[in-house]
């Protein structure tokens, strides 16, 4: 793979955890448990929505092979995303969306921040968009985690739950594979390991101020930046893809 | 075609209307990065929010406005770098959006104003410094929902990015 083709696959992936994530939180529209939370939530995933274009249509220009941000939401199959697991699990109960929104965004926070300082132009200056976006979601998310944790008997009982069941999800971010080692080769990309340690030293900040406790478990599930899937992957790449497949070059 | 100038193109753009904030335009609205005029016009445009449903919106009216006016062979350039910030929306902007009833952004919209919690945003009806925050979001992604304690009335807060 050539630098140049790295970077394109590795902004594809950007651009695939944002979609997935923006997707599985627009299942929630009209479904929010307050009128302010469904406003917040919805914004939330315009914003991903809006981060997954800016990465797809720069991927599909960078590949050069007449595909376009479309194709790459619409017309690729669900091997060929490669986004992470923990982004593509249901989102439950709100318990269950808060915390899978509070491990990623203060993951991807540190991805992003580390992404303005890399060598590539265009990459840097869509992180630099994005991180303003993402440190108000993770604030919003937060304090959603600390309202439930540290609120009824009930409430922190249950978001104790969805910690222990989505903390399987967190290892396959940290677990450098052939692109990220050769974004940070070649483009000056984030440092996985670094990034892991300030991400660790913040979740548990923020998990003992929910007055929650860390999982200890240790066995981690990855595969989905292989492609590789959880069952529940395929039903939401159909509903996403239900439209253009069913009614092909439909407009509005 | 006849060459027009800068300065024309932006009286111009002085009357293209935000879709979702029309008291401001996009030159209030701090948006328009250059305008660079040739055989052609070319209007760079940075988006405010990533997935800012109006950024569509914004750019078809401004090459409308400015077909308007004759110009044939008018196209938008999305400009991501420097980010948008709300420290661009002009002082003349920042009035608008008070007597609109909104609560401009504090100025300098660095991490502090960003991520720091309790910042005192004063009511825009009644300009009392005793309100609370409803929501950190509100019907559009660039603003967040308060309430004034002392006249009741609900408020938006044009949020600092």
């Amino acid at each position: 793979m050539t630098p140049e083709q790295l970077l394109t696959a590795y902004t594809l992936r950007l651009g695939d955890n944002a979609l997935v994530l923006g997707q599985r939180m627009l299942e929630l529209v009209a479904a929010g448990p307050e009128l302010e939370e469904e406003l917040a939530n919805a914004n939330l995933a315009l914003d991903y929505i809006g981060q997954a274009r800016l990465y797809y249509s720069c991927a599909a220009e960078r590949e050069g092979q007449g595909r376009d941000e479309d194709d790459l939401a619409f017309r690729r199959h669900e091997h060929e995303f490669k986004n992470l697991l923990l982004l593509e699990q249901p989102n439950g109960h709100f318990g269950d969306t808060i915390v899978r929104q509070v491990l990623f965004d203060a993951f991807y926070q540190l991805q992003l921040e580390a992404l303005t300082r890399c060598s590539d132009t265009r990459l840097a200056e869509i992180a630099a968009r994005a991180t303003k976006e993402v440190s108000y979601h993770l604030r919003h998310a937060e304090r959603w985690l600390l309202r439930l944790g540290d609120g009824t008997d009930e409430s922190h009982r249950k978001v104790q739950g969805s910690l222990d069941n989505l903390w399987r999800y967190t290892g396959e971010m940290f677990s450098a594979d052939d692109l990220d080692i050769g974004m940070q080769e070649h483009f000056d990309g984030p440092d996985l390991q670094a990034i892991e340690t300030a991400w660790q030293d913040s979740i548990a900040g923020i998990v003992d101020a929910a007055t929650l406790t860390l999982p200890v478990e240790r066995v981690m599930a990855s595969g989905g930046k292989q492609g590789v899937h959880t069952e529940h992957f395929g039903y939401l790449v159909a509903e996403l893809q239900h439209l253009p497949r069913s009614y092909p070059g439909a407009t509005w | 075609m006849s060459a027009v100038n800068r300065e024309q193109v932006l009286a111009w753009l002085a009357d293209v209307p935000d879709p979702e904030i029309p008291v401001l335009s996009v030159l209030d609205l701090g948006i328009v990065r250059d305008v660079r005029c040739g055989d052609g016009v070319v209007v760079a445009l940075a988006p405010t929010y990533s997935g800012c449903p109006a950024t569509d919106v914004i750019e078809a009216n401004v090459i409308a406005a400015l077909q308007d006016r004759g110009i044939a062979d008018v196209s938008v350039e999305r400009v991501l770098s420097p980010p948008w910030t709300t420290d661009w929306i002009s002082a003349a902007g920042i009035e608008k959006l008070r007597a609109y009833g909104i609560a401009p952004p504090e100025k300098s919209a660095g991490k502090r104003a960003l991520l720091q919690g309790d910042l005192v945003v004063p009511c825009p009806r009644c300009e009392s410094q005793q309100t609370e925050l409803v929501s950190e979001f509100g019907s559009t992604a660039c603003k967040a929902s308060y309430r004034c304690t002392d006249c009741l009335e609900p408020f938006e807060y044009f949020k600092c990015l």
